[in-house]
């Protein structure tokens, strides 16, 4: 774009004088800044307000998560105490006192039916949890999506084929059920049935057993596109200039790769946020009382009937949540690759 | 076609014997003791050996994954009884025969499956179809934005709010029950419309979005430009040359749905308290109940592949232009 303006403005190769005749007559020097292509979907992203808008939810939820000690600090309070019960907020059955849940000045949200639990301080770091679990699960998915696809679409031939078919079996294994199923076997080679198991090890398990089941879906897109853009003259022409592998896969390759690695990625995310918190709904995710997304809706399964206003917090932000990181992803992928039609 | 259903079936049979496989020796030769585990909480090492021999878990785990495999085609004897041609064995937890326990279960899962996708497919695609016929339209945004937000709600949030709403407050449908076909036909139908509504609609509005972006692509391609130059009607044109280019991605994505609601929508399940496979398989893994969780995870396998199978073929049938080979 840039290039044919570049030709008009100068037809007179005389790049010392130029400056300096710009600078005599006091003429507004036209800008003739090299666009890459990140910089040309930056500004097309801008543009783009919604897509600046979930950007803002986004980085919005990342930062309660991160900050989530501090929040809770500020605000005096923390997940694990049972205030509903030491201060005797909650009637007999265990619902809170005050209507709405127990909304005050002192407790923002309200309290957690039965052990009175504080739903702000609950809810935030239980966005924490999930959120970095979600986060890490993507983050390996994306990884080895991203290596065994170059691999399969610039080896090809028979490493291709293999890692293809064995993308094919683990497609075939019933996704939530694996979840389910596989969360205590994890579990169980870290630590012993017998022993308290740290908080840590569930995480982890929960992590393994998404990433397994995760990465086939951009394996396959990052193959796909690798095998149409290995035929092409640019890396012919790097290959035949004397590239190595690497080099071409590091400067040629992924360059070209990179808006569909993260157009994936934002997409795969609220789906991984969805799949913990459904584990964990399930009961077989994180267990209380570490505060997750997902158990306080199990929670609130229980009690929707008398206190909907505790399904109401953790309902909405997800919603919230998961409508802004689709958006997101619209809008990153409009901005990359401007060719697409909705 | 004949060719392609052969290669297909086999390598199917390959996948199933792997996962089969995998998941077996994941189960049965990890730390996760499984005698301890089918003895329960407090029990002594005398009854521990004696359970190890009566599972055949004292055998080397290939002699014990041999057994397994033929007792799922031939049946097996076991010390508890035995035990005829689709064996999976007998559940740690109650001692049943696992493949009764999962014949009990089934129809449930079945009957939301066939409603729920009925529902999602039928509204989602009929959304979708309206939506490009009516592009840039009030009703387009409108369906849009419904779907994106219908996209991004949790069953897990929406079921118990559809209860509380429908059934709690409302008394205009039921709250959920599993059905029983030759007993009680109507009630079966009352029990399932507010399960099937909730699990159809995570899907329909993923149809939606898809069919309508879908269409709009194909109403782009040049044979539909050609067509409407020849002076065909453009109804005609968007019903049969734009949805035919579009059926086929939509096929792809119903199998690979049907196929996970088919092995037991477990999130529904639990939530309407419904006693199918998913329920089943969540109960199974909190009892650590093993030769459930095999059987389980195997049937969802199976569906799986065979769904491949027939969403490939129906594809071929489609799309001319794709071959089988």
């Amino acid at each position: 774009m840039s290039s044919p303006s570049t030709a008009a403005k100068g037809p007179e190769p005389v790049p010392a004088e130029a400056p300096a005749h710009v600078e005599g007559t006091g003429q507004q020097p036209p800008e003739l800044v090299g666009r890459s292509p990140g910089r040309l979907a930056w500004l097309r992203f801008r543009r783009d307000r919604t897509g600046m808008i979930c950007a803002g939810v986004v980085i919005f939820y990342l930062v309660v998560a991160l900050a989530a000690p501090l929040i809770s600090k500020v605000y005096g309070k923390n997940p694990y105490e049972l205030y509903g019960q030491d201060l005797g907020l909650l009637n007999s059955y265990g619902i809170p006192l005050k209507p709405n849940g127990g909304i005050d000045g002192d407790f923002w949200f309200g309290l957690e039916p039965q052990l009175g639990r504080d739903v702000f301080t609950l809810l935030i770091y239980g966005i924490r949890t999930s959120l970095g679990i979600a986060l890490a699960v993507t983050t390996v998915s994306v990884v080895v999506g991203v290596l065994i696809g170059l691999v399969q679409g610039y080896l090809g031939g028979r490493s291709d084929y293999f890692l293809g078919r064995f993308s094919d079996l683990m497609l075939s294994f019933p996704q939530q059920l694996f979840f389910i199923a596989f969360t205590p076997v994890i579990v169980a080679l870290f630590v012993s049935p017998r022993d308290e198991e740290p908080t840590y090890v569930r995480i982890a398990a929960l992590v393994i057993v998404q990433f397994v089941l995760g990465w086939m879906s951009v394996g396959r897109l990052v193959r796909a596109q690798v095998l149409s853009l290995r035929e092409r003259e640019f890396i012919e022409a790097a290959r035949i200039s004397g590239a190595s592998s690497g080099r071409i896969i590091r400067k040629e390759l992924l360059p070209n790769i990179w808006s569909t690695i993260l157009v994936q990625s934002t997409l795969l995310l609220p789906v991984n946020v969805t799949a913990e918190a459904g584990l964990s709904y399930l009961g077989v995710g994180i267990l209380p009382p570490t505060p997750d997304w997902g158990l306080m809706f199990q929670q609130a399964a229980a009690y929707y009937e008398s206190d909907v206003t505790f399904m109401f917090f953790p309902g909405i932000a997800m919603v919230i949540f998961v409508v802004a990181f689709n958006l997101l992803g619209d809008s990153v992928r409009d901005a990359l690759d401007p060719k697409t039609v909705r | 076609m004949l060719r392609f259903l052969v290669r297909r079936v086999l390598g199917a049979l390959v996948i199933l014997l792997l996962i089969s496989a995998i998941t077996y020796f994941l189960f049965f030769f990890l730390p996760s003791d499984p005698a301890l585990l089918s003895c329960g909480k407090n029990c002594s090492p005398q009854n521990v050996a004696l359970i190890r021999k009566n599972l055949g878990l004292d055998l080397p785990i290939w002699t014990q994954y041999w057994h397994f495999m033929v007792g799922i085609f031939a049946g097996r004897d076991m010390p508890i009884g035995h035990c005829p041609a689709p064996c999976f064995g007998y559940s740690f937890a109650d001692q049943q025969l696992v493949w009764d326990t999962i014949a009990d279960r089934y129809p449930t899962t079945l009957s939301l499956a066939i409603g729920g996708a009925t529902v999602f497919l039928c509204v989602g695609v009929g959304l979708g179809l309206v939506s490009a016929w009516q592009q840039g339209r009030a009703f387009d945004r409108i369906a849009s934005g419904v779907s994106l937000v219908g996209n991004s709600v949790q069953i897990y949030f929406l079921g118990p709010i559809a209860i509380g709403l429908f059934a709690s407050s409302w008394h205009v449908l039921d709250r959920g029950h599993d059905p029983d076909w030759s007993h009680d036909p109507w009630g079966s139908v009352q029990g399932l419309i507010l399960p099937c509504m909730v699990l159809s609609v995570i899907f329909w509005s993923n149809y939606s979005r898809q069919t309508r972006s879908l269409m709009v692509e194909q109403m782009s391609e040049d044979h539909i430009r050609a067509a409407r130059a020849k002076g065909m009607s453009s109804r005609y044109v968007f019903l049969r040359y734009a949805l035919r280019g579009a059926a086929a991605s939509i096929i792809t994505i119903f199998g690979i749905d049907l196929s996970a609601v088919l092995g037991g929508a477990i999130i529904t399940e639990v939530t309407f308290g419904l006693h199918g496979l998913g329920l089943l398989s969540v109960q199974a893994v909190l009892r650590s109940d093993l030769p459930l969780e095999m059987a389980v995870m195997l049937i969802g396998a199976t569906i799986i592949v065979v769904c491949n199978i027939v969403v490939d073929a129906a594809y071929a049938l489609i799309d001319p232009r794709i071959r089988l080979s």
